[in-house]
């Protein structure tokens, strides 16, 4: 039985094409068959973040008005064996595609693959909806900052009311040390504000922009990000993992005063 | 030391806006309503003490619901001084 699964936020730029990138190759590196479908039309980004823009020959909309087959339009990446991507359309816009035309093209893939995975466009409006209409499961990414948060809100009230029942978070771009200072919320202030399950938090980490410039995910790899993403994917598949421990303290003194707040490393 | 040039933590300052703020999104419920309402409940209260109406405060708010989303339930918070209790008609 397939998952379908949508990531979304409401607010632009809080890192859900870099999620949805991350949580794709990673289940696929766990030997699942993998979709990855952006829904962003007219602002297509997956296929950069993914590396495979320069494959592109047809896409959502393609499929939706029946110009190619769905087969035709799924680019498989040659890293992993059960990872496929189909791209947006880059000159269209939302009102190509209706609720009804995804389910539809959804349920045909669903045959096909363990899990979909939704790149939703930020907003609310019409691309949103197109989006959630097919999901099971949502991913609601956000960051610890007052903005995100509240537009995280709005949007689970939204899947609430699409009677999306399982509904889980990503707190990304958190920086432990402006937690441990009292300048930024931490994952449990999060949490504690949107009332959801946490999948998993993803800290602040620049091979995040290393990774996206050379179009390659980092999930797996060895850095913070890479190993928070990896977590969440175990997650995903049932596995009961803990948050990682990451003690950012870097300096002697900020070493030092370690000693005295024993324990009190922020938990990503 | 540090605390004497940092009077107030701003993550604390993020989390307490952002509770208020997302009560009155989520419940959705306009100034104009709060202020007629706030006006009815002093015109009855008024019958049986005297109040202070300057400084009452009504505003909405929830319960935790234990951590969990859907068990959190809205209410109404009234905050009204009270000037002088027994000055009434009634007796």
């Amino acid at each position: 039985m397939s998952e379908v699964i949508v990531i979304t936020s409401g607010k632009g730029g809080v890192g859900k094409t870099t999620t949805s990138a991350n949580i794709g190759t990673g289940l696929a590196a766990l030997g699942k068959k993998v979709v990855l479908i952006d829904t962003d039309i007219g602002l297509r980004n997956l296929d950069v973040v993914m590396g495979l823009e320069n494959r592109i020959v047809y896409n959502l909309v393609d499929v939706i008005e029946g110009t190619c087959r769905i087969k035709q339009a799924l680019i498989k990446d040659k890293r992993y064996p059960g990872l496929f991507l189909m791209p947006s359309a880059q000159t269209r816009d939302k009102t190509a595609v209706t609720p009804g035309q995804m389910i539809k093209m959804i349920s045909f893939l669903r045959d096909q693959f363990d899990f979909i995975i939704l790149d939703c466009p930020a907003g609310i409006e019409q691309g949103f909806q197109n989006a959630i209409a097919a999901a099971d499961h949502a991913v609601i990414v956000t960051t610890p900052e007052v903005s995100a948060i509240r537009d995280a809100d709005r949007v689970i009230g939204l899947l609430e009311a699409n009677e999306i029942a399982k509904m889980e978070c990503i707190v990304n771009r958190v920086r432990p040390e402006m937690v441990r200072r009292g300048n930024m919320m931490s994952v449990d202030d999060v949490i504690d504000i949107l009332a959801l399950p946490l999948l998993g938090a993803v800290p602040d980490d620049e091979n995040v922009v290393i990774a996206t410039n050379q179009g390659e995910p980092l999930v797996g790899t060895a850095t913070m990000a890479g190993r928070a993403y990896r977590n969440i994917c175990a997650r995903l598949l049932g596995e009961d993992v803990p948050l990682l421990h990451f003690d950012n303290s870097r300096h002697v003194l900020a070493k030092l005063g370690g000693v005295f707040r024993k324990g009190q490393g922020a938990k990503l | 030391m540090r605390r004497l040039f940092r009077p107030k933590k701003t993550r604390a300052i993020a989390k307490g806006r952002l509770k208020i703020l997302l009560i009155s999104d989520r419940v959705n419920c306009s100034p104009q309503m709060m202020e007629l309402l706030k006006n009815d409940i002093s015109k009855v209260i008024s019958k049986y003490m005297k109040i202070d109406e300057q400084q009452m405060e009504v505003q909405i708010g929830q319960t935790d619901g234990n951590g969990r989303r859907s068990e959190r339930k809205p209410v109404l918070y009234i905050n009204m001084p009270i000037l002088e209790i027994g000055k009434t008609g009634i007796s």
